[in-house]
């Protein structure tokens, strides 16, 4: 991979981040409302609105606030939380966490349903199967996640009372915090019962996320698995009497799978987005939740932080496919 | 007159078809169909289950929600519609302005959508409608600023490849204006991606704008939006799960129709990028 192509792209990455952190910057000033005043209530008098406005610096010019902002960002400062009055750094750290193994969970479910779906599809084309699947496909973009999640809670938490509704793990259960991932913290702590708990805490809000991706990755997968089918070689490797199995498992999907793993890291960004929902409905402790709720409450320098870890996450993860790409196949070759 | 021929032979997009023809009749009809006001609270009749009476039963105010899905899908099609008209529009101007002219423009118009990109979709719609206010109309501001990138960008590969075609060339060579290029050669013959991303884009906004519903940051009660029907469902999911289903099968409904239709629309329109 030539080296020019990778700074090239590292300089973009670099300018995209410098306008998101400016357009954020102004686009929160321009929200309605006085955040002191917000802070302080309705009946607070104008000295301690003056003097909250002066602690927080909007009493100064926007352009030193933005480069104050700028300068404590670059050295791993993204304030303080007005309403928590906790680093924002270590706030969005923790809910990163969560929304971390909330979406790689999803990733999970997406990438196993939605391969094997796509695959089956392939091999039985034009059967009811592969209708029935791809309609299903269809149906999966076209639901409001947020739909599916509380019919999902309907269903396992309040009909037939398997599945808890909501958080991360149940009460009275506690797990040291070594990873953030309660999941992998509970299993590393050989507490059994509490890695029980939480993968059911999991498993709806997981499949509530992984039901666009899954439909995606089938999808895809299956049009990859049809265009490769009729290759040469894997003619070639029926005719030498290989099994159907080992064709699919080692000529077919293996071949197939690029453009799949171009729209898994592509979909990283997808459940980034639909993690917003997803936490909302699930009251799952992570960072779209905290975001929606910091924007509620008009706190700038976590709105600020999360919008920029977001942004950050969204433009690495498509720096990384892109690097992924060229790494998966090396006939790609990267042009000017 | 063959590309519509085409298209009414695809049994998906014929479905999709009739999908979104079914609740634009909805829509039309709505007084005519909803057996109740919409908007009238019935406290007596709070929360019923499905039955003669309310075919989709009443909601935590005794509103009758069969009407209120009725009269919602008038508010859905015209988020829909207005959103993908306020993508439009600009990003095809900024598309055509990129590709056309190329250079300082195209780095700078590119770069600033490269921005708009950087965000989650309903991050950026959240964010924007915190800013102009949480009521339908910045609702469907928010939701169409969100997706003028992606016109954009599809405007300008279309215009990128156009421009190079000898057809194109030629004009230019004979004197005609750069309007005259622009607007008689380049935009039409770039539509077709535009119409099948704006089909598809209509359910899409569809999505957008109910999760911001959904959120408490779109159509505000008592309007009957699909998005804040199910939000107000959400407190009674326990007792009265009807509440949030309709609605929500309703949003399911339409944004299937134009996902089928768009689908089948790519299919006869750019068949280099049918599926298999």
């Amino acid at each position: 991979m030539p080296i020019d192509y990778l700074i090239r792209r590292l300089v973009h990455l670099l300018i995209i981040l410098f306008g998101v952190s400016v357009l954020v910057f102004l686009m929160l000033r321009m929200i309605p409302g006085d955040p002191a005043q917000l802070l302080l209530g309705e009946f607070a008098n104008p000295e301690e609105l003056a003097g909250l406005r002066s602690q927080l610096g909007l009493d100064k010019s926007l352009f030193t606030q933005y480069w104050i902002y700028l300068k404590n960002v670059l050295q791993g400062d993204l304030g303080i939380s007005i309403r928590t009055e906790i680093p924002v750094a270590q706030e969005i750290f923790v809910r990163l966490l969560a929304t971390l193994e909330l979406s790689l969970a999803a990733m999970v479910i997406a990438t196993f349903l939605g391969v094997a779906a796509g695959v089956i599809s392939a091999v039985k084309q034009y059967s009811i199967f592969d209708y029935a699947s791809m309609f299903l496909a269809l149906v999966g973009v076209s639901m409001p996640i947020f739909w599916l999640g509380l019919m999902l809670i309907y269903l396992f938490s309040v009909k037939f009372s398997v599945l808890p509704m909501m958080g991360r793990l149940s009460m009275g259960l506690d797990v040291p915090s070594w990873s953030g991932l309660v999941v992998v913290d509970s299993l590393l702590a050989g507490n059994v019962p509490a890695f029980l708990d939480s993968l059911k805490h999991l498993l709806l809000p997981a499949l509530t996320l992984a039901t666009i991706p899954t439909a995606i990755v089938a999808r895809i997968t299956r049009s990859s698995m049809l265009e490769i089918q009729n290759q040469d070689y894997v003619r070639t490797a029926r005719a030498k009497g290989l099994s159907n199995l080992v064709v699919i498992l080692r000529h077919t999907l293996r071949n197939a799978f690029l453009p799949v793993v171009t729209v898994l890291g592509l979909n990283l960004g997808l459940l980034l987005g639909g993690a917003v929902l997803t936490e909302t409905i699930f009251s799952w402790p992570g960072l779209g939740r905290y975001v929606v709720n910091s924007l509620m409450a008009r706190d700038y320098a976590a709105v600020q932080g999360c919008i920029l870890i977001f942004a950050t996450l969204m433009v690495m993860i498509n720096l990384l496919v892109d690097f992924l790409y060229v790494v998966l196949d090396p006939r790609i070759r990267v042009h000017d | 007159m063959e590309t519509i021929q085409d298209l009414f032979r695809n049994k998906s997009a014929a479905f999709g078809l009739m999908l979104v023809a079914l609740i634009v009749f909805t829509a039309l009809f709505g007084p005519m169909l909803a057996p109740y006001d919409p908007l009238i609270p019935a406290p007596l009749d709070r929360l019923q289950g499905m039955s003669r009476v309310h075919f989709f039963g009443t909601d935590s105010l005794g509103r009758d929600i069969f009407s209120r899905v009725i009269f919602g899908s008038r508010i859905s099609l015209m988020i829909g519609g207005i959103s993908v008209a306020i993508s439009l529009v600009p990003g095809t101007l900024l598309g055509l302005t990129a590709g056309y002219f190329g250079g300082w423009l195209d780095s700078l118009i590119m770069r600033f959508m490269d921005i708009l990109l950087a965000f989650p979709a309903i991050l950026l719609a959240i964010f924007i409608t915190a800013i102009l206010g949480p009521n339908l109309t910045n609702t469907m501001i928010a939701v169409g600023i969100v997706y003028i990138p992606h016109y954009a960008r599809i405007v300008r590969s279309s215009v990128l490849s156009l421009k190079q075609q000898l057809f194109v060339q030629a004009i230019g060579h004979l004197g005609g204006s750069t309007f005259r290029i622009l607007g008689k050669h380049i935009l039409p013959n770039s539509l077709p991606p535009i119409i099948v991303y704006a089909t598809l884009g209509m359910g899409t906004a569809v999505l957008q704008a109910a999760a911001l519903g959904f959120l408490g940051l779109g159509a505000q009660p008592p309007q009957p939006e699909w998005g804040a029907m199910l939000s107000e469902g959400r407190k009674y999911i326990q007792l009265a799960p009807h509440v949030a289903a309709f609605p929500g099968l309703a949003i399911l409904l339409l944004v299937l129709g134009f996902n089928l239709f768009g689908d089948g629309l790519r299919d006869t329109l750019d068949p280099s990028l049918r599926s298999q």
